[in-house]
């Protein structure tokens, strides 16, 4: 068998184990809460096997020269291109909700991880990306770089949970339409949706195999709505947008209800967010930072050259130490933390998105 | 009175800079302070004057360029006002680190004792267990559920009661100094490094000797231009003497030295040459697998290293380092050589070095080759039709026209990658070895004495991380009491983070008293 087996198992797994958990969340009933969580962890049993065996299955390809064993392990690691790096990260982020789960005996936070693992999932297969285990550029090749993708993927999943945990916060403290974190919550899950809708057009309409993410977000991404060669798809777009924007903020309080049904508190959401943040930002600050400027200081005699996607790598990286330290406060703990919280979080997916779109830099590195 | 002014005044800055508020607003200043540099384009006046042309218009694009440089940010990474928020950064860092630490380390040293009634009662985590038994069984019992985790136990006893405790983890309380240590190091690091050292590049032609650096300047003028590529030339004439250059130049050393500076002209103290540049291909494909330079290091007129470089491979002599960083097609190919291996079906094979248009003859036969045309990427098109594909050497090819008694026989490309297309009819084979002198090496230069402080950091960085967030001081209590043939167990516990696994793990420990 293949791993693309493994992996179709996996993905099914986890549709069904979002069925479950938001059944779950609708019956109250404990039965189905115990199966969900079972398919969960099928889920993630085939998914690590995919991974294992995909990993064997990449070794005689990536493998170009004699090293020692750790080179050789990290350089046919399955993690170089945009479908294994969102394989990594939802890979994480189950084993994530997994531990919380685990941790804290409550199953609600299921009803809203699974379906981002599925989706991440789903998209990989409608866009038919490519899917092909390929060799490594020379620069790519580096123990170094390789550690520092993975690590980065790894943080940013327990980031993403960090911030659905903030946002649920901020949805069950916030519900007045004229306060300021009420505006925050429903403009940043907006944004949020909006980004994750057009790009989600995008792939529908190029249905490209794309060779490398930044292709893909150098000469796809928003072309199919707000960047459309046609003005009027391009205005409609951003009325659409707006639209979004506006229903969010005019009936998003109706969502505390939802939440107000789960049991869960704010004290274990902050929590959980702090937790998470505790998790990623080391990681994020060894892998993200330190492993990727040992890289650059290797290849290229410079460990840190302020271009722009490594300058908003380290913006991310403060911005969740402004958190931490913010916890440290006596005032700060709760809604404010959380808020910065989320804004590290919204960085994460400017820096992966905005940064090769609107800022050029020389992290181009698949030249060399 | 005076002197009470004084105090208050040093300890309102003292109280100012010791503030987790100032941190928190210093670094939210540090991070809207990064963000111009990253949409501004740094260090290129030429492209924003375009881009300010566009958007301010023609009449006040430079004022606005003024503005913009005056204000340092094209060079927003050193400017003042980014200096200074790193001086602000790093004083509130040391100033805090000097009034925390104290009692941290008092927390570390002071020795643990046991917990009077009242403090016991009052502990958010506790536990009480009765089993049968005397003392001294029971504390039996505690030790063994204790040990084996860590904790090595004290004993206290107070009139029939037996006090037992233990802690661990206590130097976890270290971790926020240590990662503030750790950044201090980076800090410095970088410092040094930007003081110390220096960062250029070399564009090395194939068979070419250099012995200078090139570093980024400002805007130069066409002369000024003209008179770098003068004094390039001169030094590269006389090999890098640089006595030799002031006097064919005419002009002072100290002269000399400072147009060197003023062009970024940086010399290395001995030369270095590129003795060959290759690219590696995945099989047939365009995919790049190794890039390989060969250089030599010479010093005073001797070889003193020779490596073949590579990405993430490079080459160090004298503190200064080589970094394989990219390459390209020399604009002229007057100098290069083609380098073929030529062998007759008779087995008499030898290699040699031709330029463009150069004659060869296949040794023991009547027939010659003439070389006619180089394409550095060798595509063929849908119509048959040869063409170029690409500005660097993917798939070389040299056409070849084959002479037999002076009339023209066939001609051909001879592709370097396909060794098919070496073999000639009559069963001859002319390899196409290489196109020697073509191509440049771009070598990345630098020497940055502050390095091992960086990594320094970065490693003790590490450690802060796993004792900040992954360890916590862990303290335990046990209060053992005889009643009535029973024993009554209090335990207490506390850590100072991550509350939730402690009490898992506080219950896990009482779970195995009670159990024995
Ligand atoms: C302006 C400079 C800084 C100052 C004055 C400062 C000060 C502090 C203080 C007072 C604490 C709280 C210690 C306690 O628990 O009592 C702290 C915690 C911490 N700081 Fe900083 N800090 C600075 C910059 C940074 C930076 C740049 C980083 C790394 C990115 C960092 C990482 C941390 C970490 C990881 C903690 C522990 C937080 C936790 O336990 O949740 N600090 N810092």
């Amino acid at each position: 068998m293949t791993s693309s087996i493994f992996f179709s198992l996996s993905e099914l797994a986890y549709m069904m184990a979002m069925v479950g958990y938001i059944a779950y969340l609708v019956f109250k009933r404990k039965g189905i809460g115990v199966a969900a969580s079972a398919i969960t962890i099928f889920g993630f049993s085939t998914q690590t096997m995919a991974i294992i065996k995909r990993w064997i299955e990449s070794y005689p390809i990536k493998i170009v020269n004699e090293g020692d064993l750790l080179s050789k392990l990290l350089h046919s690691a399955p993690f170089s291109n945009l479908y294994e790096s969102l394989i990594l990260f939802t890979w994480t982020i189950i084993l994530s909700y997994l531990i919380i789960e685990f941790r804290y005996k409550n199953r609600s936070f299921g009803a809203f991880v699974t379906p981002i693992a599925g989706i991440v999932l789903l998209f990989i297969d409608l866009t038919g990306m490519s899917k092909d285990i390929q060799p490594l550029m020379p620069a790519l090749r580096s123990n170094w770089l390789i550690a520092h993708v993975i690590l980065s993927f790894i943080a940013y999943a327990t980031f993403a949970i960090s911030f659905s945990t903030a946002i649920m916060y901020l949805i069950m403290t916030a519900e007045k339409r004229n306060e300021g974190f009420y505006i925050f919550w429903t403009s940043s899950v907006g944004l949020f949706l909006i980004v994750l809708i057009a790009m989600a057009i995008d792939f529908m309409t190029f249905r490209v195999a794309f060779r490398t993410p930044e292709t893909f977000i150098k000469s796809y991404l928003f072309r199919a709505t707000f960047l459309n060669q046609s003005t009027g798809i391009s205005i409609m777009s951003w009325i659409v947008a707006s639209g979004v924007l506006f229903l969010l903020w005019r009936f998003g309080y109706l969502l505390k209800r939802v939440l107000d049904t789960f049991s869960i508190s704010i004290d274990t959401l902050d929590d959980i967010t702090y937790k998470s943040i505790a998790v990623g930002f080391p990681v994020f600050g060894l892998g993200g930072l330190i492993f990727g400027g040992v890289w650059a200081a290797q290849a290229w005699g410079t460990y840190w050259s302020w271009d722009p996607k490594e300058t908003w790598s380290l913006i991310t990286w403060l911005v969740y130490a402004i958190y931490l330290h913010a916890r440290v406060m006596r005032g700060w703990k709760g809604k404010k933390a959380v808020v910065i919280a989320s804004v590290g979080f919204l960085i994460v997916i400017f820096t992966y998105l905005g940064v090769n779109l609107l800022l050029s830099g020389l992290h181009a590195y698949g030249e060399l | 009175m005076k002197e009470d002014i004084f105090t208050k005044g040093t300890n309102a800055i003292w109280k100012f800079f010791s503030s987790v508020t100032l941190t928190v607003t210093t670094l939210i200043l540090f991070v809207l302070a990064s963000i111009p540099g990253t949409i501004i384009e740094q260090g290129s006046p030429e492209k924003n004057l375009q881009l300010l042309t566009k958007v301010v218009g023609e009449g006040f694009a430079p004022k606005a360029l003024n503005i913009i440089i005056g204000l340092g940010f094209l060079d927003a990474y050193h400017s003042w006002w980014f200096v200074v928020l790193l001086l602000l950064l790093t004083s509130n860092l040391t100033i805090c680190t000097i009034d925390r630490f104290p009692n941290t380390w008092k927390a570390i040293k002071s020795p643990m004792g046991p917990l009077d009634d009242s403090s016991l009662i009052n502990m958010p985590i506790k536990a009480e267990i009765r089993v049968k038994g005397n003392i001294e069984k029971t504390k039996e019992l505690v030790s063994k559920s204790l040990k084996g985790h860590g904790y090595n136990l004290s004993e206290k006893r107070v009139d029939k009661t037996l006090h037992l405790y233990s802690q661990k983890g206590k130097y976890s309380r270290l971790g926020v100094y240590v990662v503030h240590a750790s950044i201090i190091l980076v800090l410095t690091g970088a410092m040094i490094g930007s003081i110390f050292g220096f960062k250029g590049f070399l564009n090395l032609p194939e068979g070419e000797t250099y012995s200078v650096v090139i570093m980024k300047t400002g805007l130069l003028t066409q002369e000024e231009e003209n008179e770098r590529e003068y004094i390039l030339n001169t030094i590269e004439s006389v090999s890098g003497d640089f006595v030799r250059v002031s006097q064919v130049m005419g002009i002072e050393p100290a002269m000399l030295k400072s147009k060197l500076k003023r062009y970024g002209i940086r010399p290395l103290g001995f030369s270095i040459r590129c003795d060959d540049f290759e690219v590696d291909f995945y099989g047939n494909s365009d995919m790049p697998k190794e890039y390989k330079s060969w250089l030599t290091v010479i010093k005073e007129g001797k070889e003193v290293i020779k490596k073949a470089i590579k990405v993430n491979d490079p080459l160090t002599y004298n503190g200064i380092t080589f970094y394989q960083s990219s390459y390209g097609l020399m604009p002229s190919l007057r100098h290069a050589k083609f380098v073929l291996n030529i062998k007759s079906n008779s087995g008499v094979s030898e290699t040699k070095h031709f330029n463009f248009g150069d004659k060869f003859s296949i040794p023991g036969t009547g027939m010659e080759g003439v070389i006619g045309d180089f394409s550095p990427a060798l595509g063929i098109d849908e119509s048959g039709r040869a063409f170029t594909y690409a500005e660097t050497m993917n798939n070389p090819a040299v056409l070849i026209e084959f002479i037999e008694k002076g009339k023209h026989k066939y001609s051909g490309w001879i592709l370097k990658r396909y060794p098919t297309t070496w073999k000639l009819p009559e069963g001859h084979t002319v390899e196409f070895k290489d196109l020697w002198g073509a191509q440049y090496t771009g070598l990345q230069v630098g020497r940055d004495p502050g390095l091992w402080f960086v990594y320094a950091g970065f490693a003790l960085m590490s450690v802060g991380f796993v004792l900040a967030f992954f360890r916590s001081h862990k303290k335990l209590w046990a209060r053992l009491k005889e009643e009535k043939g029973e024993v009554i167990i209090t335990m207490a516990g506390t850590a100072n983070k991550n509350r939730f696994a402690f009490e898992r793990e506080f219950e896990k420990r009482v779970k195995s008293v009670r159990e024995g």
